[in-house]
């Protein structure tokens, strides 16, 4: 028996082999997600705006009426109307289109760094907390140094010895998001270390490799759920301060950061719809991420609150 | 007992200042291309090349650069500038009152938002408030501050046809229009701060109003202000001051963003600069300033501690 069952799951089968049956299934799902909306009406708005955004990205071109790089004749900043609903660029083109092809974008570069970033995280955060001693103390102190920098002057100095581009993009945001991150997971290894079943596990000759995977990673898999889910609407944040700084996705690729500085700016008092949108577009993703990480974290880990 | 414990929390911070210097001294030398192929023409002689590069010190070994320059900023001094070939701290010294100035606004109005709503939403906790303070605190925390600044320019501009002055308002020349210019930004980067100060004032308070005093101090029956501002907000008060600590790192990565667009010479715009101009002394010389004044700031965040908690002795 694996002793990770034994801690998560309650030791008396007959009592949780109907709690297990009631869970499965997808009406089980749809019976859990309407007690979270009930329980969290913020988070579940939350979880909507996410959702939201994730089928925009999904289902680009499907929904945007053009494609982003498209010109339309005789289309030059024009007012939002019923054939332009967001209005048009310097350029002629829709921006609507524009900013449902920039969800794309914010989502693959948010993902890609929150995965990059977790499992750097990871790896320092659960070695730093079981190994313990000179490892932990340098580590540690590196971190440390690395977290008494301002983020945004770490990422751009990265990015200056990067050079800019989506890539580098995602490598420079994540080694910040994976300083802070481990942290928190190393704190969360350390709670899970004191338990009665590592310590089993150790007593019975488990090597280091089976512990961590089998009994320490799936312990702190809701931490990690919960620092995903908040990080990605810091990391979307980031992104677009760095594009907007010049530092991030190149152009024609409608990056919401990037729309709101080049033409955004300049032409932003003939045609204030340019440097709107996507400002809002930016506040709703990160505003929907932050709720539902939230009311995730309250439901899956309450000892987190406060932990940003 | 207060000064052995800061003495010794000094120590403590050495080892991370010095991974930090190291960190600030080695980032801008992996930039591809070094400065002097920037600063002379790419028609220039191997020579003049060579030339500027031992005149700079950029030819010898990188530990020996690096310790030369560790010991020279020991005492104060940052290095020239390779472009304004002024030197660094005096450069740094002309602009961090602005930044300063910036950042110290910022801290005050953050504090002056986050506690009274976050003490307002946490005495009425679940209540139509509690949720829209909330929200709005969350919503605080995901509105990116340059948009918030390009809005707070265009909107008056198309509204009222106010547009903000353009140039630096020296305090001297005239007080009022300086402070004008600066408490818009300020505003905009105090914003985002008061938003994670405001949910952990409310968190912390919330279960300070959940303890057993509090409950003594309901039963004589104290009125609700005293209850909630002398006994449990005194008490909540010690995460928020160390969040406060930990806001300055923020705050100061906002101020990259804040005075570029409103062109203000900060230091941050300073930086910007310096990166896209590839000048190691500025780079590293700011860099170190920022790290420093943060360890400094948390220090004196730990002695502010035992002056707020008369229960913590060190």
């Amino acid at each position: 028996m694996s002793a990770t069952t034994s801690a998560t799951l309650p030791l008396n089968s007959a009592g949780s082999a109907p709690a297990l049956a009631r869970r499965r299934g997808p009406v089980a799902w749809l019976l859990a997600v309407a007690r979270f909306a009930r329980q969290k009406p913020l988070g579940a708005i939350g979880g909507v705006i996410v959702v939201g955004m994730l089928a925009m990205a999904v289902f680009a071109e499907h929904i945007a009426p053009y494609r982003f790089d498209e010109t339309i004749r005789g289309a030059r900043m024009k007012p939002p109307s019923a054939a332009h609903w967001l209005g048009t660029d310097n350029l002629s083109r829709d921006m609507w289109s524009r900013i449902v092809y920039g969800a794309r974008e914010s989502i693959t570069v948010g993902f890609a760094t929150i995965a990059l970033a977790i499992a750097v995280a990871t790896a320092i955060g659960v070695s730093s907390a079981y190994f313990g001693g000179l490892w932990d103390l340098a580590v540690q102190r590196v971190v440390d140094a690395w977290l008494s920098f301002p983020y945004l002057v770490v990422i751009l100095s990265v990015m200056a010895v990067l050079g800019p581009g989506r890539l580098n993009l995602i490598i420079a945001v994540a080694i910040i998001a994976a300083a802070t991150n481990s942290r928190v997971i190393r704190g969360a290894t350390l709670g899970v270390m004191q338990s009665q079943f590592v310590e089993a596990a150790r007593a019975i000759g488990c090597g280091h490799t089976r512990i961590i995977v089998r009994h320490l990673l799936p312990n702190v898999t809701a931490t990690i759920i919960i620092l995903a889910t908040i990080g990605l609407g810091a990391v979307i944040l980031a992104e677009s301060a760095l594009s907007f700084l010049g530092f991030g996705v190149p152009p024609p690729h409608p990056s919401w950061g990037a729309m709101l500085s080049g033409s955004g700016r300049t032409y932003m008092l003939r045609a204030p719809w340019m440097a709107i949108w996507p400002g809002v577009a930016i506040s709703l993703a990160v505003f929907g991420f932050n709720m539902l990480g939230d009311a995730l974290r309250d439901v899956l880990d309450p000892r987190l609150r406060g932990a940003r | 007992m207060l000064r052995r414990y800061l003495v010794r929390r000094l120590l403590v911070a050495v080892p991370s200042l010095l991974i930090a210097s190291a960190i600030v001294f080695t980032l801008p030398r992996l930039i591809p291309g070094d400065a002097v192929q920037l600063m002379l023409a790419e028609t220039s002689y191997a020579k003049d090349i060579d030339e500027l590069r031992a005149k700079l010190g950029l030819d010898r070994p990188f530990h020996v650069q690096y310790v030369e320059w560790l010991g020279r900023a020991a005492r104060g001094d940052l290095g020239e500038s390779l472009w304004t070939r002024r030197p660094v701290a005096q450069e740094l010294a002309q602009r961090l009152p602005v930044t300063a100035e910036l950042a110290l606004y910022a801290t005050i109005i953050a504090l002056l938002i986050a506690v009274p709503v976050g003490v307002v939403a946490a005495a009425r906790q679940d209540s139509m408030s509690d949720y829209v303070v909330r929200s709005l605190a969350i919503l605080g925390l995901s509105v990116p501050g340059f948009w918030l600044a390009t809005l707070l320019i265009v909107l008056p501009a198309i509204w009222w046809g106010w547009r903000p002055v353009t140039g630096f308002v020296d305090f001297r020349a005239d007080p009022l229009g300086h402070v004008v210019q600066i408490l818009l930004p300020a505003v905009i980067l105090g914003v985002a701060s008061a938003a994670a100060l405001m949910r952990l004032t409310r968190g912390m308070l919330l279960e300070v109003l959940r303890q057993d005093y509090v409950r003594t101090a309901w039963a004589k029956g104290l009125a609700e202000r005293a209850v909630v501002l002398k006994h449990g907000l005194r008490n909540a008060v010690i995460p928020v001051i160390t969040l406060l600590g930990t806001q300055l790192p923020q705050i100061l990565g906002g101020t990259v963003v804040i005075e570029t667009i409103f062109g203000l010479p900060g230091v941050s715009r300073f930086l910007f600069d310096a990166i896209n101009q590839r000048d190691y002394p500025v780079i590293q010389g700011v860099n170190l300033l920022v790290v420093g004044t943060i360890v400094l700031v948390n220090l004196a965040v730990d002695a502010l501690y035992a002056v707020l908690d008369p229960r913590i002795r060190y």
